[in-house]
C-alpha cells in the first residue's frame, strides 16, 4: 500500500464513519487519540504537582533532620483520631471515585452521579474534619507565621536586624518597612472552653510554653514538655506548624479545586454526556482526586504519626 | 508503508509548497474577540510576540537605565548629598532588579517555546493545531496575568518615586535572584507582588510545557519516527522536560517566600530560625534547568538555520538530538555551582563543580555538529545565518567561560563579579537572543507572507553584534579585576593611588550598549517595514524541507490543506531555486536524477 | 504511541477503529484495593505506638509508599495503562528524591557549623564560615 493511499485511508477514517464525533476535536485524527493524548496531558500535570509538594516535603525532611525534638514535641498538637478519620475518608472517597470512572464507562449515569455525589461527600467531610483541626489550634493561638503563640510569646524569636547597619540604612528611607501580620496575643488567656462540652470533644491543650497543664488530662500521651526542649529548640516550635499550616493547607486547596472539578464533571454526568464511547473529562478528573489522596496518604504519617 | 531509509529515497506526494490564497489565519475571522477567545496556536503565537517583545523593551530600558548610571561612580565624590546619594543606589537596585526579573520571566524563559515554538511546533508536525489549544489559551492569558502583577511593581515605583507611600513596598530592589534574608526581611520592594507574578508566569510556562511534550508523542505525521523529527522539534521537547519538572518548584519557592514575607513564617529567615541556604537550594533548583530552558530551543533554530543557509544535510543529526535531551537531564545536577560561595558544604561544592563539566560536553557536541555541517558547504549569508554564525562564536565563548565559572577554585574570586555578568550575557544575549532574531527574519515570510528587506536588516544585525561585544567583552576583564556585580560605585583610584580601569571597563561597555540598543531598534525597524512595504513571500524562500514550509505564507487556518507525509527533514537535495518571487520548489525529476546519481556511485 | 496510522489497522472490525479503548476496573479489584488500603491505614497508626526508634519513620514510610502504589496502579489505571505515563509519574518521583537528597546532605554538612544555642549569627564565609 502506497503512503499516499494509506494517508487517504487513514483520513477515510478520521471522521467520515458515518458518524461525525461531536467531541473529537478537529487537531486530532481518532478518538483513541484524543483521549490517550488527554491522560498523558493529565499524567505530566499530576508530576508537576508531585514536584510542587515535593518541595514541600523536602523543606520538611530539612527541618525534622535538623531539629527532630521540635517536631517530636509540637506534633503532639495534632489529633491523630482525626488525621485517621480523614485519611479512611479520603480512601474511601477515591474508591468512589475509581468506581465512577468504571460506571462512567460502562454508560451508567444513575450510578456515576451517585458515585460523583459520594466523592464531593467525601471531600466535604475531609474539609469538616480540617476545619475543626484548624479552629482548634486557632482558639489556642497556633497560627502559621508571627502571629503564633510560641512565635510571640517567645522573646528571642521577636524580629531583629541581623545587622545594626540595616538599621541605619532603614531610617534614612521614609517608606515603612513591610509590615509582617500580627495578631494581639495573651499567652497566659485561659481557655475558654475549658470544661465545657467543647473542650471535651476537641482536647485542646493549655497553651503556655512555661508548662502543659490541662493536655496530660485531656488523654493525649504526653512524650515531651515543652521545658524538655533545649532554648534554641524552644524558638523554633513554630517552624513546625508554618510547616503543618502550609502542606496541609495547600492540600486543602487542592481538595476545595478537585470538589469544585467533581461537582463539573457530576453536573456534565446528569446531563448524560458520558458512556462507553466518551468518559475521558471522568477520568482526567478522577486521576486528580487520586492524587489529592497520595499526597494525603504521605502528608499523614509525616505529620500526624512522628516519634 | 516502505520505510524512509536514507536522505534520497521520498516516495510520497509531492512536497510541492501550496500556493496562497487570499484566506489564511490572520484574516480568518475578525474581530477583537476572534483573537481574544482564539485557539489557533499561530495567533496564540502572535499574542504571545507583542507581549514578550514589549517585554524585552521594557527590560532593555531598565538596562539602559543601569548602564547609564555606570557611567560615572555613584559615589560621594560625585558631589551629591548623602540623602540624594541612598535614593540614586536604591534606584540603581531597582533598575537592575527590574531589567533582570522581566527579561528572565517576561521575556527570555517564554520567548522562543511560546512565540516561534507555538507557531512552528505544529506546522513541522504538519499537525492542525497543539494537542490542547485551549491550554495553550490558558497559557497566555497566565502569562498577561503574571505580567499584570510585574507591571504594578513599576507603577508602584513610579508612584512612590512621585511622592505617594505605598503600601506593601514598591518596586523590587532584591535582585532577580530574591535571595533571602533580605527579600523576607528587609527589602523595600514588593516583593508579594512579585512572588505572585512569577508563580503565575511559572504556570505559563508549565502549560506549554506540557502541550508541546504531548504534541510530539501524539501528533507526529506519518514517515516522521523520532529520530525523523526537525532538530527544532528535538529541541523544543527537551526544554518543555525541563519546564514540567523544574517549574513547579519554583512555585513553591515563591510560594514559601511570599508566605515568609506576608505572614512571618520562619523557613527561609535566620532572625525567625530558617536556613537562607535553604532558600537559594530551592530558588536554583529551578533556575539552573531555567537557564537551558532559555538556551535550548535556540539550539534548535541553529540547527533550522544552518541546514537551510548551508544547503546541507545536518552532520551527526542523532548526536544532536541526543545531546538536547543530556543537557536537559544534566541541568538538574549542577544547580549548586551557583551557591559556591553560600555556605554550602566542601564535599557538596565538589560535586556540583565535577558535573558542571559534565553538563558543557552535549553542548560542545552540538557546536562541533554544527561547525562540521558548515565546513565545506555552500554557505549563503543570509540575515539569519549572520545570527546563526554569530550565536556559534558567543556561545563559544559564553559556554568556555561557563566551564571557568565551574571550576571550584576559579569561581571563588570571580563569582559576584561582572566576570559573572558577562559570562550570561554571553549565553542568554548572545546565543538565546540571537538565536531568537534569527528564527524570527527565518520564519518571518511564513509567519506574515512579507519578506523583510535584506540590506536594512544586515545593517541592524552589525550594529547589535559589534555593540552586544563592545558591551560585555570588557565586562570579562573588569571582572577580572574585582569589579563586583548590582554595584553602582566603584573606585577611581586604587589603594596605591594609581588610577583603576574601571572607568575605561564601564564606559565601553555603556557606550556599546548604546549601539546595541540602537541595532535593537533598528532590528524592529526591519520588521515593521516589512509588515508595511515587504514584497510578497512564496511558501519557502529559504529551500528548507521541513513541514512548515509545504504550506502558503502566510498559512490558511488549518495549516495544511492535506495532512503532509514526513521525510528526512534535512534532506535538501530536492529543492531548486526559481526566483524571488517564487522562492525554491520541489524537483521531482531532479531529485529521481539525483537518486540515480547516488546509485551509480 | 497511538497515532493515525496504528489506528487504521482496525480496518476489519465492524465497530469505529478509532475508538476508545479503555480497560474497566472489575468491582472485586476496586474492593480488594480499598480494603487493603484500610487495613494498612490501620496498620501505619499501630505502628505508629511502639517504639521502634530510628525505624519509625522508615516503617510508615514503606506502609505509605504501598498504599501509594496501590492507588496507583489500580485507581489510576496505571497498571493497564501506557508505560509512558507511568515512566511521567516515577521520574517525578525520581527528580523530587534527587532534591531532597543533596539538601539534606548539603545541610546536614553545614549543621556543625551552625552556632550553639544563644547566639544567632549564621556562619558564612566571609565570617569564618
Amino acid at each position: 500500500m502506497s503512503s499516499t493511499e494509506q494517508t487517504l485511508a487513514a483520513d477515510s477514517h478520521a471522521g467520515h464513519n458515518g458518524h461525525h464525533d461531536p467531541h473529537l476535536a478537529h487537531h486530532f485524527d481518532t478518538p483513541e487519540q484524543q483521549y490517550t493524548s488527554g491522560k498523558l496531558g493529565m499524567w505530566m500535570f499530576l508530576g508537576t504537582e508531585v514536584l510542587m509538594f515535593g518541595g514541600l516535603f523536602c523543606a520538611y525532611a530539612v527541618y525534622r533532620h535538623n531539629h527532630p525534638e521540635v517536631f517530636e514535641y509540637a506534633h503532639q498538637y495534632l489529633d491523630r483520631k482525626l488525621g485517621a478519620i480523614n485519611t479512611l475518608v479520603l480512601i474511601t472517597s477515591s474508591l468512589t471515585m475509581a468506581w465512577g470512572v468504571r460506571a462512567a464507562q460502562m454508560g451508567k449515569r444513575g450510578l456515576l452521579v451517585a458515585l460523583l455525589l459520594l466523592t464531593i461527600l467525601g471531600g466535604a467531610g475531609f474539609m469538616f474534619i480540617k476545619t475543626i483541626e484548624y479552629s482548634t489550634k486557632w482558639r489556642e493561638h497556633i497560627f502559621i507565621g508571627s502571629g503564633n503563640v510560641f512565635y510571640e510569646s517567645n522573646p528571642e524569636t521577636k524580629p531583629q536586624s541581623v545587622n545594626g547597619l540595616e538599621e541605619e540604612a532603614l531610617h534614612i528611607n521614609e517608606a515603612k518597612p513591610e509590615t509582617v501580620a500580627t495578631v494581639k496575643v495573651e499567652p497566659d488567656v485561659v481557655d475558654p472552653n475549658a470544661g465545657t462540652p467543647d473542650a471535651a470533644l476537641i482536647k485542646p491543650p493549655n497553651i503556655t510554653p512555661a508548662g502543659l497543664s490541662e493536655k496530660v488530662k485531656a488523654g493525649v500521651t504526653e512524650r515531651m514538655s515543652y521545658n524538655s526542649l533545649v532554648k534554641q529548640d524552644q524558638t523554633r516550635v513554630y517552624t513546625f506548624f508554618a510547616i503543618y499550616f502550609f502542606m496541609t493547607g495547600l492540600h486543602g486547596v487542592h481538595v476545595l479545586v478537585g470538589m469544585g472539578l467533581i461537582t463539573w464533571i457530576l453536573v456534565r454526568a446528569a446531563r448524560n454526556e458520558f458512556g462507553p464511547t466518551y468518559f475521558t473529562p471522568v477520568d482526567l478528573v478522577g486521576l486528580y482526586w487520586h492524587l489529592v489522596d497520595l499526597i494525603w496518604i504521605f502528608l499523614f504519617p509525616l505529620l500526624y504519626l512522628i516519634h | 508503508m516502505s520505510a524512509v531509509t536514507g536522505p534520497i529515497s521520498y516516495h510520497g506526494p509531492t512536497p510541492q509548497p501550496q500556493r496562497a490564497s487570499s484566506d489564511n489565519y490572520l484574516n480568518h475571522t475578525r474581530g477583537v474577540m476572534s483573537w481574544a477567545f482564539t485557539l489557533d496556536h499561530k495567533r496564540i503565537g502572535l499574542m504571545y510576540m507583542i507581549g514578550i517583545l514589549a517585554s524585552f523593551l521594557l527590560a532593555g530600558l531598565f538596562a539602559i537605565m543601569v548602564r547609564t548610571m555606570l557611567w560615572h561612580p555613584l559615589t560621594a565624590e560625585a558631589g551629591a548629598s548623602q540623602g540624594a546619594l541612598n535614593s540614586a543606589h536604591d534606584l540603581y537596585n531597582h533598575m537592575f532588579t527590574l531589567h533582570g526579573a522581566v527579561m528572565v520571566f517576561m521575556f527570555i524563559i517564554p520567548s522562543v517555546p511560546a512565540i516561534l515554538g507555538n507557531f512552528i511546533l505544529p506546522m513541522q508536525l504538519g499537525a492542525k493545531d497543539v494537542a490542547f489549544p485551549r491550554l495553550n489559551l490558558l497559557s497566555f492569558y497566565c502569562w498577561v496575568v503574571g505580567g499584570v502583577f510585574f507591571v504594578y511593581l513599576l507603577l508602584s515605583g513610579v508612584l512612590h518615586a512621585m511622592g505617594f507611600n505605598v503600601p506593601g513596598g514598591y518596586g523590587l530592589d532584591t535582585g532577580w535572584t530574591f535571595y533571602t534574608p533580605y527579600s523576607d526581611a528587609k527589602a523595600q520592594g514588593s516583593v508579594v507582588a512579585a512572588t505572585i507574578g512569577v508563580f503565575i508566569l511559572g504556570f505559563s510556562s508549565i502549560l506549554t510545557g506540557l502541550n508541546f511534550i504531548a504534541s510530539i508523542h501524539m501528533l507526529r505525521p506519518r514517515g516522521m519516527g523520532w529520530f525523523k523529527m526537525p532538530l527544532f522539534l528535538w529541541a523544543l521537547y527537551s526544554t518543555s522536560l525541563i519546564q514540567i519538572l523544574a517549574t513547579p518548584v519554583l512555585a513553591i519557592t515563591v510560594m514559601l517566600l511570599c508566605a515568609e514575607r506576608a505572614i512571618g513564617i520562619g523557613i527561609f529567615d535566620p532572625a525567625r530560625g530558617g536556613d537562607p541556604v535553604l532558600f537559594q537550594h530551592f530558588f536554583w533548583f529551578y533556575s539552573h534547568p531555567a537557564v537551558y530552558i532559555m538556551v535550548l530551543p535556540s539550539m534548535g533554530i541553529i540547527s533550522e538555520l544552518i541546514v537551510a543557509f548551508s544547503r546541507k544535510h545536518i552532520f551527526g543529526y542523532s548526536f544532536i538530538a541526543m545531546s538536547s535531551l543530556a543537557i536537559a537531564l544534566l541541568s538538574f545536577f549542577v544547580w549548586g555551582h551557583h551557591m559556591f560561595i553560600s555556605g554550602q558544604s566542601a564535599v557538596t561544592d565538589a560535586i556540583f563543580s565535577l558535573i558542571t563539566f559534565a553538563v558543557a560536553i552535549p553542548s560542545a557536541v552540538k557546536v562541533f555538529n554544527w561547525l562540521a555541517t558548515l565546513f565545506r558547504a555552500d554557505i549563503r549569508l543570509k540575515v539569519p545565518m549572520m545570527y546563526a554564525l554569530g550565536f556559534i562564536m558567543l556561545f563559544t565563548i559564553g559556554g568556555l567561560t561557563g566551564l571557568f565559572l565551574g571550576t571550584l577554585a576559579v569561581d571563588v574570586p570571580l563569582t559576584n563579579t561582572y566576570f559573572i555578568v558577562a559570562h550570561f550575557h554571553y549565553v542568554m544575549m548572545g546565543s538565546t537572543l540571537f538565536a531568537f532574531i534569527g528564527g524570527m527574519y527565518y520564519w518571518w515570510p511564513k509567519m506574515f507572507g512579507k519578506m523583510y528587506n535584506e540590506t536594512f536588516a544586515h545593517v541592524a544585525f552589525w550594529f547589535v553584534f559589534v555593540g552586544f561585544n563592545l558591551t560585555f567583552f570588557p565586562q570579562f576583564i573588569a571582572g577580572t579585576k574585582g569589579m563586583p556585580r548590582r554595584y553602582a560605585s566603584y573606585p577611581v583610584l586604587s589603594s596605591d593611588g594609581r588610577p583603576t580601569h574601571f572607568v575605561t571597563y564601564h564606559r565601553l561597555s555603556t557606550t556599546g550598549a548604546y549601539t546595541m540598543g540602537t541595532g535593537l531598534f533598528l532590528v524592529l525597524g526591519t520588521w515593521i517595514q516589512s509588515l508595511r512595504r515587504g514584497k510578497q513571500a512564496p511558501p519557502n524562500p529559504w529551500g528548507a524541507n521541513t513541514l512548515e514550509w509545504r504550506c502558503p505564507s502566510p498559512p490558511p487556518h488549518d495549516n495544511f490543506t492535506e495532512t503532509p507525509v514526513a521525510d528526512d527533514p534535512y534532506d535538501l537535495s530536492g529543492w531548486k531555486y526559481v526566483s524571488e518571487e517564487v522562492g525554491w520548489v520541489y524537483d521531482r525529476e531532479q531529485a529521481a536524477a539525483d537518486v540515480a546519481a547516488h546509485v551509480a556511485h | 504511541m497511538t497515532t493515525a496510522a496504528q489506528a487504521s489497522h482496525d480496518t476489519d472490525h465492524d465497530h469505529d477503529p478509532g475508538a476508545v479503548h479503555a480497560h474497566i476496573m472489575p468491582p472485586r479489584i476496586l474492593l480488594g484495593v480499598y480494603g487493603a488500603l484500610v487495613v494498612l491505614t490501620v496498620l501505619t497508626v499501630a505502628v505508629a505506638y511502639l517504639e521502634l526508634g530510628k525505624l519509625n519513620i522508615w516503617a510508615a514510610m514503606i506502609i505509605a509508599v504501598i498504599k501509594a502504589s496501590l492507588v496507583v496502579l489500580y485507581f489510576m489505571h496505571l497498571k493497564y495503562d501506557n508505560l509512558f505515563n507511568g515512566v511521567v509519574l516515577i521520574t517525578a518521583l525520581i527528580f523530587v528524591a534527587l532534591f531532597i537528597a543533596v539538601t539534606m546532605m548539603d545541610t546536614a554538612e553545614y549543621k556543625p557549623n551552625e552556632n550553639q544555642p544563644g547566639t544567632r549569627v549564621m556562619m558564612t564565609s566571609q565570617n569564618g564560615g
